[in-house]
């Protein structure tokens, strides 16, 4: 039966020292490693005959921008349909050069999560097919879910802050 | 207690079995009546709108309920509903357009024939409503010219026949050379039109 500790065991003897930061919270192993070996690790969790984590749940990324260097996550969902397990895995990257292999070559799915993933955060995936915007407009030119980027529409002329609860006098 | 309602609460007693649409001002004797043609080609027009719904969200389902039995836009001439731009006198948009529909919307304008008119239903074909946000359209205004918007969030089917009526009052009160007048081309002009 696998546990959460038999996959941080399994992982750790793959991969010594390059596998860290192991949590689980609500019960949900969650783990990172550089992004250079993001394949490595998907691919051995992919092919190994115990872990056998073969569905892609869910793919996304998260801005930490107080965290120099690593300012991007890279966040894998991953679920092993057999023993009915869920693992996450997260690489981190510098918002300078979001490079990060592309996870398209081991699951299909990948293609528009990645996709997603760049027209929000502008995670470049390196080895994409076809990677450009899927939800957002084409001409937009920023990635809107970056913190530095303001949730409201800046184009708006008629809206008054006060009545959105955005300043103004009445607090 | 009993929740208070704003509409109809007065109930008005039929007036005839057919009701016909008011005769424009002219001169009458006998065997002839004399009006200008912009009256009779308004009253026409008016009473014989064709909409084209363009419903995206929650203002569509208060449209449903306005074309229903209960409020009955045909009441007004406006029982066919086309769906074909070709068609159509009137550009319903109900509901929230997200920046990526902006273009779709501003299609189904210039394949309407002209004359043709916009009402936005709702506050977010208005004005995006709450969706202030990267992603919606700050009111379809921004593409296509609005001629009435009806406010709500979503307006009740009252406010939706309101709305109508305006367009109907517009309809029948519109010179024939409007759509040839400059004013009109550099309105088309602003929206980058023709």
């Amino acid at each position: 039966m696998l546990t959460n500790e038999n996959i941080r065991q399994r992982l750790l003897e793959k991969f010594p020292d390059q596998v860290t930061g192991f949590e689980e919270p609500y019960g949900l192993l969650s783990f990172e490693a550089p992004k250079e070996i993001n394949l490595k690790v998907l691919n051995f969790l992919f092919d190994d005959s115990e872990l056998k984590f073969r569905f892609l749940t869910d793919l996304c990324a998260v801005h930490y921008p107080n965290q120099q260097g690593r300012e991007l996550a890279v966040v894998y969902h991953l679920h092993n349909l057999e023993d009915n397990m869920r693992i996450r895995f997260k690489v981190f990257t510098d918002i300078n050069q979001p490079d990060v292999y592309t996870a398209t070559g081991l699951f299909s799915s990948a293609n528009w999560m990645e996709r997603e993933t760049y027209d929000f955060f502008g995670v470049n995936f390196v080895g994409h097919p076809n990677l450009k915007r899927i939800l957002n407009v084409e001409e937009m030119d920023y990635f809107p879910l970056r913190k530095e980027f303001p949730l409201e529409d800046q184009s708006r002329i008629d809206k008054d802050d006060e009545m959105f609860g955005r300043g103004g006098s009445i607090f | 207690m009993a929740r208070p309602v704003a509409y109809n609460v007065k109930i008005k007693p039929l007036e005839k079995d057919i009701s016909m649409a008011e005769m424009p001002e002219g001169h009458q004797g006998e065997g002839f009546f004399a009006t200008s043609l912009d009256k009779v080609i308004g009253l026409a027009r008016k009473n014989s709108i064709w909409p084209l719904p363009f419903a995206t969200s929650c203002c569509g389902i208060e449209f449903m309920a306005t074309m229903g039995a209960h409020y009955d836009l045909a009441r007004f001439g406006s029982e066919r509903v086309g769906f074909s731009p070709r068609q159509c006198d009137l550009l319903m948009v109900m509901g929230t357009i997200a920046k990526k529909m902006g273009p779709v919307v501003k299609q189904v304008y210039l394949q309407m024939a002209e004359p043709r008119w916009v009402i936005a239903v709702g506050a977010c074909a208005s004005s995006g409503g709450i969706f202030d946000t990267y992603s919606v359209l700050q009111g379809i205004d921004q593409v296509v010219p609005v001629d009435v918007y009806v406010p709500g969030c979503p307006p009740r089917p009252e406010a939706i026949i309101d709305g109508v009526m305006r367009i109907q009052d517009l309809v029948g009160k519109e010179s024939l050379r409007r759509r040839n007048s400059p004013q009109y081309k550099a309105l088309l002009e602003s929206y980058g039109i023709q």
